[in-house]
Parts: C-alpha cells; structure tokens; sequence
C-alpha cells in the first residue's frame, strides 16, 4: 500500500504534503513514516492519508475561456482602496491604524 | 571499576555494536523504507551508546569516544549476541526482537534504580526504543502470518536462542524466557546462555573498521 504523508511543521500551520512511504499497513506505514519524515524533529505532526482514500481531480474544462473568472491582470488593491473611499471605511482597512 | 560503571559499560558495547551491526544493512535493506527505518533505528542505538559512555566517562575521568574506539576488542563487554554478523533478514529481525524485549526487560529494572542518573537516563533511552520494539514486533508477526515466514524465524530463534540467553543476568533472564515463548509460539532450545565475555572472532572484524579512522588519525585529531 502507498500512503500519502502530509506533515505539519509547526502547532497551527497548514499540513503540506511532504511525499509517500510504501508499507504492508498501517502500522508498518506509521514506523516508516516516523523515520522519514519525523526522526529530525522536523515535524510537529504526520498524516497519513492511503493513496486509494484520495478523490483526485484534474480535468477542469475551460471550453469558453471565460477570462472574466481569472484575477491575472486585475489589481484588486486599487479598487479595494475606492470602494473603501466610497463607502467612508478607509480607517478600517486592515492595517490602517498603522500607517 | 565500580559496579555502577561496569553494567554501564556493558549496555554501552551492547548499544555500540548493535548499531554497527544494524548500519551495516544501510543501503541493502529488502526495501527503501526498512533501509531509512533500520538505519535510523541503529542510529538511535549509537546515540544511546554515547550517552552511556558519557556517564562512564564522568567516572573515569575519559571521554566518551576513547571508551568507543581507543579499547581492545577483548575489553568490550557486549553481549555475543550482538557480536554476530548475520547479514540475513530473517535472522536479522530474530535479534532485533531477542534484543529490543531483552532491552526493555533490563530497562524497566533501570528506571527503578535508587540512582538518578541511570534511572533518568534509561526512562530516555525507552521513550526512543518504543519504537525499535514496535517495528521489531510488526515485523515478528509479518513472518509469524506465512509458513515461509514463520520456518525461517523460528530457524533463526533456533540458532540464536543461547546467545539472546547471554544478554540479561539471571535474575533477569526468565522473564524473557516467557516473553519468548508468548510472543513467538515456539519451542524454544534447553541452552546454557552464551554470556558476555565470550568474544566472536567477528566482533575483532567489526572492531578493525569501526576503529579504522580513528586509529588512521593522530592522538587528540580534531574534525
């Protein structure tokens, strides 16, 4: 069996997948995947996930390539900051009371 | 030599060798997982050797690598057991659970000595050889679960029962007497124990390698 193993660097970081370890089960998964990805204290903590558990997607059709979806070229800063002018809440934009 | 730095002595060499013996997998290991798990285990083993030898240093006025590397092979008080180079997996993973359940045996009396220095230190050491034992014991039932499995374990028991004997004192030795039996479901041979002070002709091979940079370096080489 092939599990994912996705490790977790620090208390309240996003876990990241960090590779895959090949083992009998669970428990011969849990061994391997200690020693690979933990045995430097690199991580805080491990999940394995069985590769058959995973959904995966991948085909995203874009048949009509609606560009108006995408966020490339839009500077949402710009127009975040007049919205804010509009609406009289520049004060409370994140960062502010900073500047 | 006191009797402190003596028991001391002899869970370091069995520590120290063991690793070698375990390192000497690295890279040819069934597969690339239990190559990275077994040599991470005989890591730990190594670290835990210098740890021991430390406290034996302290005592001595020495330092830990002189204790490893700057003695005679027939001063080293490892148990035979872990002298033997068995470079063979079903043997290999026979001692590593012999060893690993002798271990614990010894190590749960360490915890409860009065002295705090062995007591802490062997309360360390088991954190990390849980899971030796746990891989040890996975691996025990994975070979238990087929006839070929099982043949060649028991073979391997077989041919290192007296040496596995050899590791604790006797006062420590039945409770691996029973353990063996629970665990592997196999008549195990009547034997002497094949005890410490017996030294392998392969442990003075080991020890040509293992001391081999050391030895090639002048006295007080720094790296």
């Amino acid at each position: 069996m092939v599990f994912e193993v996705f490790r977790q660097e620090r208390k309240g970081q996003p876990f990241q997948h960090a590779g895959s370890v090949t083992a009998p089960n669970e428990e011969f998964a849990e061994i391997y995947a200690r020693e690979q990805y933990g045995r430097r204290q690199e991580s805080v903590a491990l999940w394995l996930v069985p590769r058959d558990a995973l959904h995966e997607i991948v085909e995203f059709p874009d048949e009509f390539e609606m560009k108006y979806r995408r966020v490339d070229g839009y500077s949402i800063k710009a127009r975040l900051h007049e919205a804010r002018e509009r609406a009289g809440t520049l004060d409370m934009a994140p960062g502010a009371a900073s500047e | 030599m006191s009797e402190r730095t003596e028991l001391l002595l002899a869970i370091a060499d069995d520590e120290l060798i063991l690793g070698w013996r375990n390192s000497e997998w690295t890279g040819i290991a069934p597969f690339l997982e239990e190559d990275v798990a077994f040599s991470s285990i005989a890591q730990n083993e190594i670290g835990h050797a210098r740890a021991l030898y430390e406290l034996v240093a302290a005592e001595l006025g020495t330092t830990a690598d002189e204790l490893a590397f700057d003695r005679s092979p027939e001063e080293y008080r490892s148990a035979p057991l872990v002298q033997l180079r068995r470079l063979e997996w079903a043997r290999t993973i026979a001692r590593h659970w012999l060893y690993e359940t002798a271990d614990e045996i010894r190590l749960a009396a360490l915890k409860s000595s009065d002295d705090p220095e062995i007591a802490g230190l062997a309360a360390k050491m088991d954190r990390e050889e849980a899971y030796h034992r746990m891989h040890a014991d996975m691996w025990v039932d994975r070979l238990l679960a087929t006839d070929e499995g099982r043949t060649r374990l028991e073979e391997a028991v077989e041919e290192l029962w007296p040496y596995a004997l050899g590791v604790l004192d006797d006062a420590l030795r039945p409770e691996l007497v029973a353990r063996a039996r629970e665990k592997l479901g196999q008549t195990l041979p009547e034997a002497e124990p094949i005890a410490r002070g017996v030294h392998e002709a392969e442990l003075a091979e080991l020890w040509e390698e293992m001391t081999s940079v050391r030895r090639s370096a002048p006295a007080g080489a720094r790296w």
